[in-house]
């Protein structure tokens, strides 16, 4: 295991933020840690970092005790959601400056440096300051900067939160890639669903300071724990006191065995995507339709249509009736 | 502990610069009792230099306001050639030396002065008179008002001002009713500044006032000559007078000054 | 009202209280060349009161640099009952009449100081007065940008293996720099400018204790106008290059934002 968060309590005040939380990161792993904001996962973050200290439980990183190591001693690269650039430093000197710091010499230094700025595509911005940058290059600086000193973890926040859609996606792809080329473990934190399914190979859900569950992305898609991680990793409704995938709906329109009659109410064409928006006595629900499926039931607004999930959708007793129960899939 | 060490540096040497040299005056000035502090303050000497200085000072603040209020709605809402160089001259008063100040004046409205000379000749005495001190306070007192106001108008916009317009609003209505309420904090923050330094002014007034007992002194001038002629106790009492004002203006800036500076 | 009247207007009011007397010394001085400006500065008595003011008011930049920095420091960076009363503290000298303050000061550095430290008529008890009339500028200047500085930055800085002194140094100074030498500077301008707070505590004494401005006073009071301009020139020339260097350093910290 390259970390390992064993127990770690930590409140602001009197706010718990972290309860008992343990998490076990494996080496090489490009993990994320996702959750809605206020959920901790930043907080965590730092802790392992050591720019917090936690109020009870370990941290070991690499098989060392770091829970009281000071954050120059842990040999974590950190990048931050807002760059953290040093303003008065070139971008040159920016990477440098872990490499200067530990007196590394001045030709090692330049090597290093010039290595990290080619991968992350910055050779011609050596020289600027951080101001004449855009988001995405201040990032990727910030990036070679903190892999400069060849950590043993590289710790993200909210790495994309700061920019704009479209540079967003392209990001992660790159971050993606460069992982498989530079191997480091990575750990990031994000609250958007889509960037950790894209990026992650390790989603750790957070929320309310506790760790609701771990997995691959497929396994939390597909097997949510509970109703909470079921409707933060993409879309539910409710069907029959149950949440279901709208995708996992088999709509008909013809009545047949184990099915609910619904009332439709509205027909969103989105193009490859319809959405049938319907009622079951005074409760909305909806399903996700591909156009040509959709085409075929022939429905309009108005007419009574059949609902029951599909053979292998997952489906979980809805909050509201009583504990979150997992059924086998009907 | 580097904390602690800097906490200590930091309050150690306001201790001996501000507070005890403060804290010492108004403690000598009421070692007496209240008695003393009276009588020095309601000498006639002490009457006549607080309505001077009330005076020199109503004028002053008076005519940077209306300058200061003025010159800002200039500078942020017009557009005119050489609009950054008025700007740059408006802060020149204060790089300029008191002392350099007074001579200024003497130099253009002083008796043997082209100026000067022609005013007298009209029975306008300028320097050794009430308008030269006036005219000095207004000086190192400038650009109190203007850079009060000029942030706080840029912040507000025009856009209440054109809706005014557009909803029939003449300019002096627009003025009265959007733009001073708009900057009526800032005002009052820069008039408070204002009234101060020229409650306080010596240098520049010591200069052009002649300092004439019972005619031109000032508050700050009577400071300096009851101290040269070894009465202590008006002195301190003028002293720590001043220094009340001094403390009241910081306390009314603190409440009026726009938030964010 | 038209903006053509308006700006007539206040060019007028600047012209009539600040351009045309501040030109008519220069005016005064230069009149008589080159040449009589320089001998007027050189006499005995000006050149001892421009060395005492120019010397004195380098070290009050310099003290203020580091004790205004730090007294910022701990306002920004440090938490302690009281804090907000010394922030205020803080504008006092800014507050307080020039006259009351070197009479203020006198009372604890003077003849009668109850800490027996007698500074009057003397030069370090010029160089107290100028300090504390001087003592809000570096302050003011660094508070802000303390207060504005990106703190990630720092621990940006700790988890690439920096410690705290090389961070203050490598990180925070530099970008404090600029706000340090504005501050500075404008403690240096005032300086040299000072008249009111050196007159009681300095005594005055020619040669040894007499600043520039008073020098110019004594010039005035004996109807020496024309010398008097002389000095004056100077010292509005020292201060118009430090201004413009100030300005200069401005652009220079401002070319990387």
């Amino acid at each position: 295991m390259a970390i390992e968060v064993c127990d770690v309590n930590k409140s602001f005040g009197t706010t718990p933020v972290l309860r008992d939380v343990s998490v076990d990161i494996s080496s090489g792993s490009l993990t994320a840690l996702l959750g809605p904001s206020g959920g901790g996962k930043s907080t965590l973050l730092r802790i392992i970092a050591g720019l917090e200290v936690p109020d009870s439980g370990t941290v070991v990183i690499s098989g060392v005790d770091a829970t009281r190591l000071s954050p120059q001693r842990r040999n974590v690269g950190f990048v931050f959601q807002h760059y953290a650039a040093f303003k008065h430093l070139t971008v040159y000197r920016n990477v440098a400056f872990g490499l200067e710091v530990r007196k590394r010499p001045k030709a090692e230094v330049r090597r290093r440096v010039h290595e990290l700025l080619e991968l992350v595509h910055l050779e011609q911005m050596a020289d600027r300051y951080p101001a004449q940058l855009s988001g995405g290059q201040r990032q990727r600086m910030a990036l070679a900067r903190a892999l400069a000193v060849e950590p043993e973890v590289l710790l993200l926040d909210e790495p994309f939160g700061a920019l704009d859609a479209q540079v967003r996606k392209e990001l992660r792809t790159w971050l993606r890639r460069l992982h498989d080329e530079v191997h480091v473990t990575t750990v990031f934190v994000t609250h958007d669903q889509e960037e950790a399914m894209d990026v992650a190979d390790e989603i750790v859900v957070l929320a309310n300071g506790a760790v609701e569950q771990v997995g691959s992305p497929d396994e939390i898609y597909d097997n949510p724990a509970n109703p909470f991680v079921m409707s933060f990793l993409g879309p539910v409704t409710n069907l029959a006191g149950h949440l279901v995938r709208p995708h996992d709906i088999d709509v008909s329109a013809t009545e047949r065995s184990g099915g609910t009659a619904a009332a439709v109410t509205r027909i969103v064409r989105l193009g490859f995507e319809v959405r049938i928006e319907m009622r079951i006595d005074e409760q909305d629900v909806w399903a996700q339709l591909t156009r040509g499926t959709a085409d075929s039931l022939g429905i309009e607004p108005g007419d009574t249509v059949y609902l029951r999930p599909s053979p292998h959708a997952k489906r979980l007793a809805s909050p509201g009736s009583g504990r979150p129960v997992q059924e086998p899939a009907g | 502990m580097t904390r602690y060490l800097l906490r200590a540096l930091a309050l150690v040497y306001l201790l001996f610069l501000l507070v005890i040299p403060v804290g010492l005056i108004v403690w000598r000035t009421f070692a007496d009792g209240m008695g003393p502090v009276i009588d020095a303050l309601t000498s006639d000497e002490a009457l006549h230099a607080f309505q001077v200085t009330l005076i020199v000072a109503v004028w002053a603040v008076a005519l940077n306001t209306v300058f200061g209020v003025g010159t800002a709605v200039l500078l942020v809402r017009r557009r005119f050639p050489g609009k950054r160089l008025l700007s740059a001259l408006i802060d020149l008063p204060v790089a300029v030396s008191p002392v350099i100040v007074g001579l200024a004046l003497i130099l253009v409205y002083g008796r043997f002065a082209p100026v000067g000379g022609w005013l007298e000749r009209n029975g306008i005495q300028v320097i050794f008179s009430v308008p030269g001190m006036v005219l000095a306070t207004v000086f190192v007192s400038l650009p109190l008002v203007v850079r009060a106001v000029v942030p706080v108008l840029e912040e507000l916009g025009d856009e209440q001002e054109r809706a005014a317009h557009t909803l029939g609003a003449s300019p002096l209505q627009t003025f009265r009713r959007i733009t001073i309420p708009g900057i009526q904090w800032a005002l009052a923050y820069g008039i408070v500044l204002c009234l101060a330094r020229a409650l306080g002014e010596y240098g520049a007034v010591a200069v052009v006032s002649g300092r004439i007992v019972g005619e031109t002194q000032t508050l700050t001038l009577f400071v300096e000559e009851s101290f040269q002629n070894f009465d202590q106790t008006s002195a301190f009492a003028a002293a720590t007078a001043l220094a009340l004002i001094a403390v009241v203006t910081l306390l009314i800036a603190k409440l009026l000054r726009p938030k964010g500076t | 009202m038209g903006t053509g009247l308006g700006v007539g207007t206040a060019v007028l009011y600047l012209s009539l209280i600040v351009l045309i007397p501040l030109a008519a010394v220069v005016w005064r001085a230069g009149g008589q060349g080159i040449g009589y400006v320089w001998q007027a500065i050189r006499t005995p008595d000006s050149w001892a009161a421009l060395e005492l003011t120019l010397v004195a008011s380098v070290i009050v930049a310099l003290v203020n640099v580091v004790m205004g920095t730090v007294i910022a420091w701990v306002l920004v960076r440090d938490r302690f009952p009281g804090k907000a009363i010394v922030d205020m503290l803080i504008d006092l000298p800014f507050a307080l009449p020039t006259i009351v303050a070197g009479l203020v000061l006198l009372a604890l550095y003077g003849a009668n100081s109850p800490l027996h430290v007698n500074l009057a008529y003397s030069e370090a008890g010029v160089v107290v007065a100028l300090l504390f009339v001087t003592l809000p500028f570096v302050v003011r200047t660094v508070q802000p940008v303390l207060l504005e500085l990106d703190r990630d930055m720092e621990q940006a800085a700790y988890s690439l293996g920096a410690g705290q002194w090389v961070t203050f140094r490598r990180i925070i100074l530099p970008n404090l720099a600029p706000a340090m030498l504005s501050g500075a500077g404008l403690a240096f301008t005032r300086s040299i400018a000072e008249f009111g707070s050196t007159v009681l505590i300095s005594g005055n004494i020619p040669f040894k204790t007499q600043v520039a401005a008073v020098n110019v006073a004594g010039r005035i009071e004996s109807d020496n106008l024309t010398g008097a301009a002389a000095v004056s020139t100077a010292l509005l020339l020292v201060a118009f290059v430090v201004l413009i260097m100030l300005d200069l350093v401005q652009r220079w910290a401002g070319r990387r934002d």
